[in-house]
């Protein structure tokens, strides 16, 4: 795994638990950096097993609601779960507005994601 | 502290760069909360704001460095209202694909306008869909 900006990885067990670097995913560079490191985990690092952790993010824009729906699309390509959680109530209206909520697997913690990965 | 007529304006162009309207929006945002404005309500005229200049940054002016993007806002205690226009050739805004319908959801765009809509009390869009002015009235009380 390269040097990462904007995202942090945990692995416990066979799970991979990423986390955002940025409380505020607004500014077209990072979010570019952002789904080419999301990318890399399933695409280069073959991992099948993720949690994306939201509890740092406080604001993010259609742009990078964009790269996390590609980086479903290529979760599912490569045969990876994928599940959301700690999404704050505003981040989460944010999901609801766009029907997003309804395309990804979301669960409230890390834990309950971690229960049925 | 302002009376509930005082009306704060704030009007600039700025270049079609999609970081150049970051202080832009953070001031709009401060002068908000300065008046009273809720956290949770601010969320929503960020949202609004971030996708609209974005949008006129991006698919108005294709990021063109001679087109601006002209910007307004009214605020007061009560009310936000923001005129948005680029320098692009315009759209139809009824022609934007449904980003949340089945065939849809799984596309990366679209999804903007929607939140702008969504958020905001009207939206309205003038001279040929170069301008978009929306407004957020909040309720008697907040």
């Amino acid at each position: 795994m390269g040097n990462l900006r904007r995202i942090e990885v945990s692995d416990s067990a066979s799970v991979s638990v990423i986390r955002f670097l940025d409380q505020k995913i607004i500014d077209p560079e990072a979010i570019q950096e952002l789904g080419q490191e999301l990318f890399d985990l399933v695409e280069r690092d073959e991992r099948k097993k993720l949690v994306l952790n939201f509890e740092n993010v406080e604001f993010l824009s259609s742009a990078a609601l964009g790269k996390l729906i590609t980086f479903d699309k290529k979760a599912k390509r490569s045969e990876a779960q994928l599940i959301l959680t700690n999404i704050s109530p505003e981040i989460f209206q944010v999901f609801a507005i766009t029907n997003l909520d309804k395309l990804f697997q979301i669960k409230d913690s890390e834990a309950d994601a971690l229960a049925i990965l | 502290m302002p009376s509930k007529n005082t009306t704060e304006k704030i009007a600039c162009e700025l270049p079609s760069s999609l970081s150049a309207y970051l202080d832009f929006v953070q001031e709009v945002l401060a002068k908000l909360q300065s008046l009273g404005w809720k956290k949770e309500v601010l969320f929503g005229i960020h949202m609004a704001l971030e996708e609209t200049i974005s949008n006129a940054i991006r698919h108005g002016n294709k990021e063109d460095p001679q087109k601006k993007v002209h910007l307004e806002c009214e605020l007061s205690l009560t009310r936000f209202w923001a005129k948005i226009c680029d320098e692009g050739e315009g759209y139809d805004p009824d022609a934007v694909p449904d980003c949340c319908s089945p065939e849809n959801l799984d596309q990366p765009g679209g999804r903007g306008l929607r939140l702008i809509r969504a958020y905001m009390t009207t939206v309205e869009h003038s001279d040929c869909g170069r301008c978009l002015i929306m407004e957020k009235l909040l309720d008697e009380g907040g």
